[in-house]
């Protein structure tokens, strides 16, 4: 065992006990990086000489031991969507190719805050609009485990950072499955909290009423720490929820007597791939072994989910993405002829076809005439979606199902028709529409050796149950314990 | 309610992108065949819940009336592709 | 044929909040460009808006003074368009559920009263500002400061219930004394806190539909908007004669003209894309705090007329006069209060009476003194009314000149002039008085002097008199005045001249 390939739990045991110091650690991250980054290309930016200098500050908290958190010391890796203070920040486009944050997102301040260690920002499709990283404006990142897929996306460089062991952990966002699944293509756990459990001020909006900042850990109690630090109450931003703050870590208790797991049909449909089934089908077996009881569940309007997104997400999208007009910051055209032109080149040149496409199916599906049919029909069928899980969670504490109906799939397989690509995001999407948590850990590998991943939804604030399930089923198994080979 | 080339032309101009053929040609044909599979909502019935656009049932926060510090104008235009007086500089407008 | 206007208008205030609508960034008008902007109020990835409670409370005031319907639910929305001043590249605003609807107030309009009807009321925030021209000498640009961009605005719309560019005027009068009674608005027109957009049209006196509607902007004063609706129902009225057809566009005032213009734009109509903000929740106003509200509202400028024509019996114009702000109706209610207080008139009381002892009562005789001689002085000098340092002479200061009056020491002449003196130096009326030798003539033996003398001086006007030549009674008194140099008392005058023309 190589110090990177350690989880947070455990570095933080040889932090505690000053066998190891930050700064040897983040060396060891770094070189790391430096050895695999050629291959992985999971970074766009790597904060070097800022990540030796937390470092070091966090070797002095600890020292002194004052304010050792689980987090102090520990390098981790954040999604380029995520303001950093002074440090570029590019959301993985061409239009933000040099734009610096004066301030840091809400998260990044609390992870600073907890002492972590920040090595650099991850690689991601542009505007968080993608499921491969093949829409990133610089380049795509590969999956650890075949370095001819992709990571998932759109946090799939912080994804890839965690699975070949570039940072002990990662912060992604989830806007439809995000988070979720490059966790599952790389074989790590990726959690969505509620919406509203973790602040979104600072993080770069793609579709401001879905968006949600979450972890991406190595194994489920890292999960539990990572949020532990993540979550809370933000003034800053009007849709954060003021709730209490569990010790997520405390219901790691590997105990699911008694808990009710639902299975919804509508999730065990044709096209999804028969490894991935057979995988989820095991891991219910292994739940209720351990004294969890299987109801079935009905989500009816699951086959309507995508088409929602599609035209919420992009709607809001649309508007957020207004701001990017070479105005105030970020990339401008170098000739125009007057300001019209400025704006219209600018956006042009400065966005990817998908974030492209995108804004122009948000925008038509907000113009006049077509509001109605749209974007205000897909509000409404989103309140059913969300009421199904209600009535669901009526009769069970999670719901259990694939993270995504197939592995990782190849590099440039489905870039040429968006909405095959669309229709992957399919187990994902309702989570965010209902604003739920959502969690994607390890349950086995296909035969060609590519990790699947398996999806606990719970009620809202219930990030609890969906740990202590994920954990349960974590200990009972050995997946997460593999690691890719790089 | 098939889209069509005028159409995708006319929402880049509100979208302020300045496509190309090439792209204007690409756009319709996947945002037609996008749009065609969202058509599947128009068969929802959803009257019960067309009293509110807001999945979430609560309200929203206030801040108190108290200023704070504005960032100084340097940080503020620092990351201004055109600058000039104290202020972001930008063609001239035609209207 | 005669055609008849049919005019709706959009107010937009800023409110006198310390900091901006959706962040802490100071609203004061004036500072350096880019000075009082954070990356909220910028629009800079990420950030987020959170709502000013007291520019709801504002808002809510505004609605309870127009007998507006405050909703308990409403929601903010964003408007979608690109312009350099607008930094998020939308701005939020409301649309389908405003805050409050169903409003209206009534104006004075040629001595008629007139309901005007207030479609809504909604929040939004400003934009920043564009500059260019001539102190900016780079013709191909523009630039742009942020400043303003997210103060708090509400937007006040009519019903289309205006006829007349007057109707027009008083309504906004109406509007603005309001918000600044208020204390919601300072309604400064020239610094754009307060502005208006006029929608107008002419149809067919008789006919029901309205006619095709042009869409005013450009006017920061009141006589801009008188100019602009008249210039526009005119035109209007033209084309139609003319045989044409009014466009629907919006149109630039030209001040220097006196013209509107067509701001023919090459794009299309807008397309504002509204779609409810979802980084705001929807805005829920309780009851309790609506009663809460309507609890601290101060008298308005309608009510307050009302109430000084039933209690000081004064005429409405007197009134309408006084309450022009607040600050001039507080310092009429002192100066009457103090002048009152003192109890009954003293018996010599008749000041300002015109002819034959006809009494003024108390709050008629300040009035007056305010409405002709401190407000001519205010004017000359270009005070704000507004301004409670504009009433620098102390109630108490103002009645003993009065009570000076009264007590015949100076006649009524001489009392304007000491006015002026203690306006102007800040002096105590009285030594004013006796350092100028102002004193009034009430000693009767010198005045019957004084009469005597001039009677012997115009012998050909005794005897014209006597001859029935009664109007020169005038020219006596006025010859005495003239010989006192106007410090005779007027009334003992009167009676001593009778008596000596009698003998």
């Amino acid at each position: 065992m190589e110090l990177y390939n350690l989880t947070i739990h455990e570095l933080h045991e040889r932090l505690k006990k000053k066998e190891l110091s930050s700064l040897e650690l983040t060396d060891a991250f770094l070189k790391r990086i430096n050895a695999v980054e050629g291959k992985i290309k999971a970074y766009i930016t790597i904060t070097k000489e800022d990540a030796v200098k937390q470092a070091k500050e966090a070797d002095k908290r600890i020292a002194a031991g004052m304010d050792v958190t689980p987090l102090t010391g520990v390098p981790i890796s954040v999604k380029d969507i995520f303001c950093t203070k002074g440090i570029l920040t590019t959301c993985a486009s061409k239009i933000l190719n040099n734009f610096i944050p004066p301030y840091d997102a809400a998260v990044i301040k609390k992870l600073k805050d907890a002492g972590a260690v920040i090595l650099g920002k991850n690689n991601m499709d542009e505007f968080a609009m993608g499921s491969s990283t093949e829409n990133s404006a610089y380049f795509t990142t590969k999956n650890p485990w075949d370095l001819e897929r992709v990571p998932g996306g759109s946090s799939g460089g912080s994804a890839a950072s965690v699975a070949a062991d570039e940072c002990a952990a990662s912060i992604g966002t989830d806007t439809g499955g995000s988070i979720r699944q490059p966790a599952s293509c790389c074989g790590i756990v990726g959690l969505k909290p509620t919406y509203g459990r973790v602040s979104r001020y600072g993080m770069i909006a793609f579709a401001s009423s879905l968006d949600q900042a979450g972890p991406l850990t190595k194994d489920v109690k890292d999960c539990a720490i990572m949020l532990n630090a993540m979550a809370g109450y933000d003034s800053q931003d009007s849709t954060s929820i003021d709730a209490p703050v569990p010790d997520y870590t405390k219901v790691l208790t590997k105990d699911v007597k008694g808990l009710k797991i639902g299975i919804p049909k509508e999730y065990f449909i044709k096209g999804l791939d028969s490894d991935v089934e057979k995988a989820v089908k095991q891991a219910i077996e292994v739940l209720k072994k351990q004294g969890a009881s299987v109801v079935d569940v009905s989500l009816p309007h699951t086959d309507y989910a995508i088409a929602v997104y599609y035209l919420v997400a992009t709607a809001e999208a649309s508007s957020n993405l207004a701001r990017y007009d070479g105005v105030k910051f970020g990339y401008r055209v170098k000739e125009s002829k007057n300001l019209i032109d400025m704006y219209c080149k600018t956006r042009d040149e400065g966005f990817g076809p998908e974030v492209k496409r995108r804004i122009m199916l948000g925008t038509y599906s907000l113009s006049a005439g077509y509001y109605e049919a749209y974007y205000k029909k897909a509000s409404y069928v989103r309140i059913l979606i969300k009421r199904d899980f209600e009535e669901a969670f009526k009769k069970c504490d999670v719901i259990l199902t694939p993270t995504s109906p197939t592995p990782a799939f190849k590099i440039g397989e489905k870039t040429s028709d968006p909405l095959t690509m669309y229709l992957s995001d399919i187990f994902t999407i309702s989570c965010n529409l209902a604003g739920i948590p959502g969690i994607s850990l390890p349950c086995g590998f296909t035969k060609n050796n590519l990790p699947i991943g398996l999806q606990i939804l719970g009620k809202p604030l219930d990030e609890e149950t969906v740990l202590k399930t994920a954990y349960a089923y974590e200990q009972a198994t050995e997946w997460h314990k593999k690691r890719a080979v790089v | 309610m098939a889209i069509t080339k005028k159409d995708v032309e006319h929402v880049a101009v509100l979208a302020r992108l300045a496509l190309s053929e090439q792209e204007i040609k690409l756009y319709t044909e996947q945002m037609a065949n996008i749009l065609s599979y969202v058509e599947k909502l128009r068969a929802l019935d959803t009257r019960v819940v067309e009293s509110t656009a807001y999945t979430t049932s609560t309200n929203t926060v206030f801040r108190k009336d108290e200023m704070k510090p504005s960032l100084p104008q340097e940080g503020i235009l620092s990351n201004a592709p055109e600058k000039a007086k104290g202020c972001f500089k930008v063609p001239r407008i035609i209207e | 044929m005669s055609y008849e206007a049919v005019i709706g208008l959009e107010v937009h205030s800023q409110l006198l909040t310390n900091s901006k609508v959706f962040c802490g960034c100071s609203t004061k008008f004036g500072a350096e460009a880019n000075t009082q902007v954070c990356p909220v109020c910028l629009g800079m990835p990420g950030t987020l808006p959170v709502l000013n409670k007291t520019a709801v409370e504002y808002a809510v005031k505004m609605a309870l003074a127009t007998h507006c319907k405050v909703n308990d639910k409403s929601i903010f929305a964003r408007k979608n368009y690109f312009y350099p001043d607008l930094p998020k590249g939308y701005q939020i605003s409301q649309y389908n559920e405003p805050l409050t609807q169903k409003g209206y107030i009534d104006i004075q309009v040629n001595g008629a009263e007139k309901r005007i009807g207030i479609t809504r009321i909604h929040m939004e925030e400003d934009a920043g500002k564009l500059l260019h021209g001539e102190s900016y000498e780079d013709a191909d640009s523009s630039f742009v400061d942020l400043n303003r961009a997210g103060v708090p605005l509400i937007e006040i719309v009519s019903e289309p219930d205006i006829r007349t560019s007057d109707e027009a005027v008083e309504y906004l009068k109406a509007l603005r004394d309001i918000l600044v009674y208020l204390e919601i608005c300072d309604g400064n027109m020239e610094e754009g806190s307060f502005r208006c957009d006029a929608n107008v049209s002419v149809r067919p006196v008789g006919q029901k539909e309205f006619g095709t509607k042009a869409e005013l902007k450009n006017m920061n004063s009141f006589r801009f908007i008188q100019k602009a609706i008249e210039y526009e129902i005119n035109r209007q009225i033209e084309v139609i004669e003319d045989g044409g057809k009014v466009i629907q566009e919006t149109r630039l005032f030209d001040s220097d003209k006196g013209i509107t213009v067509s701001m023919r734009s090459k794009e299309e109509a807008h397309d504002y894309r509204y779609f409810p903000e979802p980084d705001l929740l929807p805005l829920q106003i309780d009851e309790t705090w609506i009663e809460e509200i309507k609890r601290t509202l101060p008298e308005l400028p309608a009510e307050k007329r009302e109430r000084f024509v039933k209690e000081y019996d004064i005429p409405s114009y007197d009134a309408g006069v006084l309450t022009a702000t607040k600050e001039l109706a507080n310092y009429y209610e002192d100066c009457v209060k103090k002048y009152e207080g003192q109890g009954p008139a003293p018996a010599g009381f008749k000041q300002g009476a015109k002819g034959k002892g006809q009494e003024i009562l108390p709050p008629k005789v300040v009035s007056n003194w305010i409405m002709g001689e401190l407000l001519r002085l205010l004017k000359e000098d270009g005070k704000d009314i507004a301004q409670p340092s504009a009433f620098s002479i102390q109630p108490s200061v103002f009645v003993k000149l009065l009570n000076m009056v009264d007590a015949g020491t100076i006649n009524l002449k001489t009392a304007k002039e000491v006015f002026e003196e203690v306006y102007k130096t800040g002096k105590n009326p009285e030594s004013i008085v006796k350092g100028k030798g102002l004193v009034q003539v009430s000693d009767e033996g010198a005045l019957i002097k004084v009469i005597d003398d001039m009677l012997a001086a115009s012998p050909k006007e005794l005897a014209d008199y006597k001859a029935g030549k009664e109007k020169l009674f005038s020219f006596f008194i006025g010859q005495t005045m003239k010989a006192t140099k106007g410090q005779a008392n007027p009334q003992m005058l009167n009676k001593l001249l009778q008596e000596r023309l009698a003998k």
